[in-house]
């Protein structure tokens, strides 16, 4: 009986570590060769990216995890002497960063006014924001679009950023972070006389500390990953982040793009090795859609 | 005196909580529902500017508009075949992370470590594993297979859900790995002194706590269905296999030719059929919730 059960969990195990390797592997590939030179790289994948041109391309493809020699060739040419990809990723810092601070801002003051007051109508309005928050981006595009247009500030950053900073996903999630705060604490501090700024600030915002780190965690991904807002509200190609023109890296340039698609997960992977935790219980916590 | 006293709390309460709602309620009220107003307007009109009221007419139009009707069909047969996958092998993964086994904390990060990386970041990678000269092609020739133009054939969907899949199993996992938290230990002890076997305590006992979650993970991956299109214009550009036409193309194309009355009207037909489904996702939360709360 034991000895079957020993059995099941190596079995377990087994099947685990499976799992992880095809987790892993695409990342770990991709970081691996963006260390190989270019002529390995158009020897291992010529036939693929068939516009490549001179040097020796192997018959067949090898998709190969330690370089032959390792080299940082491909980053000093990405980041050095074509600074087109420098510019890029400087693109999607400018438009990821404001949005993440005003998102979360303007969120958990919203939260703030969702925990403390509660009524009909507000948790219509509630209702509401969560149905937008689930809308895909066919539905919200066509308003955004309509609305730069209005404004003037079609093809340009403020097109993204403003709908950006108001998006209703952090309202929620916080919303519900905040809700679990005993609410003896805050009726203790009104007893002490704190104004509703000085019981947001001073009481709910230190609180959720661990929340809006989380929530920041979730929303810089799903931003950093953009692609089809800044297709439609950006036509200009010098504006686009590098999550768009990564894609668009022609067929000569792979040993490039390796080295580009690395350095684009760089922030993110950072962000998820510090703060594991919180983005694990920021996740736990959407996992039902009511407040 | 007390009463009118409580109205004038309750008009103060009002107020205090609209000036902290203030700044998202009029971005919201801005940058969303007053233009998504005009979008429905728009649905309704035959022209910008004209005041000409059509009705269902652009709706007719759009039903029979032959590319809509494929995006609406592709991005339907990805759903059907990625969400229940994405629930299945979500909890599979969450029911193996439950069992003692070494590495344990590890695991759960490799499950979860996709979700932080671009798909712009992958695409390469997925591009030399599908290619009609990949390695996926290579290895199958092992075992005698013919090769397979995985992109311009009708598996082309079925790349495009390895990585929806590579992507999202994580989120899902995590959300029931919660939900088996929150099962009532005893019960399962008991289950154990009984001498249940595993399948029956996961029927039983695990599966029935855990309905709540399965439908909101059923529901979440469905909405993150309808948004694979980064993936497949990652992998495949603007123009992609008819199969990859999603509906996100199709208003890319029709963003393109600037027809609003068509954008708008697929805009609000999209938005309905949300609608529909986020209002059964609620019922089903009110009767599961019922179920297990006893």
């Amino acid at each position: 009986m034991k000895k079957k059960h020993y059995f099941g969990r190596g079995a377990m195990f087994v099947l685990c570590a499976l799992f992880a390797i095809a987790f892993l592997l695409p990342t770990v590939l991709t970081i691996t060769n963006s260390f190989m030179s270019e002529s390995e790289i158009n020897s291992n994948y010529g036939m693929i990216f068939s516009t490549t041109t001179g040097g020796y391309v192997s018959e067949t493809v090898n998709l190969k995890f330690i370089p032959d020699k390792v080299t940082f060739s491909q980053y000093i040419n990405g980041l050095i002497k074509s600074p087109e990809y420098l510019l890029k990723f400087w693109n999607s810092i400018i438009l990821v960063v404001p949005i993440v601070i005003f998102q979360v801002v303007v969120a958990s003051i919203a939260a703030y006014s969702f925990t403390r007051w509660r009524g009909k109508i507000r948790s219509g309005i509630f209702f509401f924001y969560v149905i937008l928050m689930l809308m895909p981006y066919q539905v919200t595009l066509v308003p955004n679009y309509l609305v730069s247009k209005w404004l003037g500030i079609l093809n340009t950053r403020w097109s993204i950023i403003l709908p950006g900073m108001f998006a209703p996903f952090s309202v929620f999630l916080l919303t519900k972070f905040m809700r679990r705060i005993p609410y003896s604490l805050i009726e203790a501090a009104k007893m002490d006389g704190a104004g509703e700024w000085q019981i947001f600030t001073k009481v709910c915002l230190p609180q959720c500390r661990s929340a809006l780190y989380s929530i920041t965690i979730l929303v810089f991904i799903d931003y950093w990953n953009m692609v089809e807002q800044p297709l439609i509200l950006l036509q200009d190609a010098d504006s686009q982040p590098l999550s768009v023109f990564l894609s668009s890296i022609n067929a000569g340039e792979i040993g490039l793009a390796f080295a580009m698609a690395t350095i684009y997960m760089v922030p993110s992977l950072l962000l998820f090795l510090h703060g594991e935790e919180y983005l694990v219980e920021g996740i736990a916590n959407s996992g039902s859609v009511k407040g | 005196m007390q009463k009118r006293k409580k109205t004038k709390d309750r008009m103060k309460d009002i107020g205090k909580s609209l000036c902290f709602l203030s700044p998202s309620l009029i971005g919201v009220g801005v940058f969303f529902i007053v233009p998504f107003g005009v979008v429905v307007y728009y649905s309704l009109i035959d022209g910008v500017g004209s005041r000409n009221f059509v009705f269902l007419d652009n709706f007719i139009k759009l039903f029979k508009n032959s590319a809509f009707l494929m995006a609406a069909k592709n991005t339907l047969t990805f759903s059907l075949m990625a969400v229940p996958l994405a629930v299945i092998l979500a909890i599979v993964l969450a029911l193996m992370l439950e069992a003692r086994i070494p590495l344990k904390s590890q695991f759960r990060t490799f499950f979860l470590s996709p979700m932080m990386v671009p798909v712009a970041s992958v695409v390469l990678i997925w591009q030399v594993l599908f290619n009609y000269n990949g390695t996926v092609n290579e290895f199958l020739m092992i075992f005698g297979a013919d090769k397979i133009d995985w992109l311009q054939s009708d598996y082309c969907q079925v790349v495009v859900l390895i990585l929806f899949l590579w992507k999202n199993l994580g989120y899902n996992m995590i959300l029931f790995m919660a939900g088996l938290a929150n099962i009532p230990k005893e019960l399962l002890e008991v289950a154990d002194v009984e001498g249940a076997s595993e399948l029956y305590k996961f029927f039983a006992i695990k599966l029935r706590y855990l309905s709540p979650t399965v439908l909101f993970v059923t529901i979440l991956s469905l909405i993150n269905s309808f948004k694979v299109f980064r993936e497949v214009y990652l992998l495949t550009g603007d123009y992609p296999y008819e199969k990859l036409y999603m509906l996100q193309h199709f208003m890319n194309n029709t963003f393109k030719s600037l027809d609003y009355q068509k954008l708008s009207a697929a805009a609000v037909v999209m938005a309905l059929v949300m609608v529909v489904i986020i209002a059964l996702l609620f019922k089903a939360e009110d009767w599961f919730g019922k179920d297990v709360e006893g």
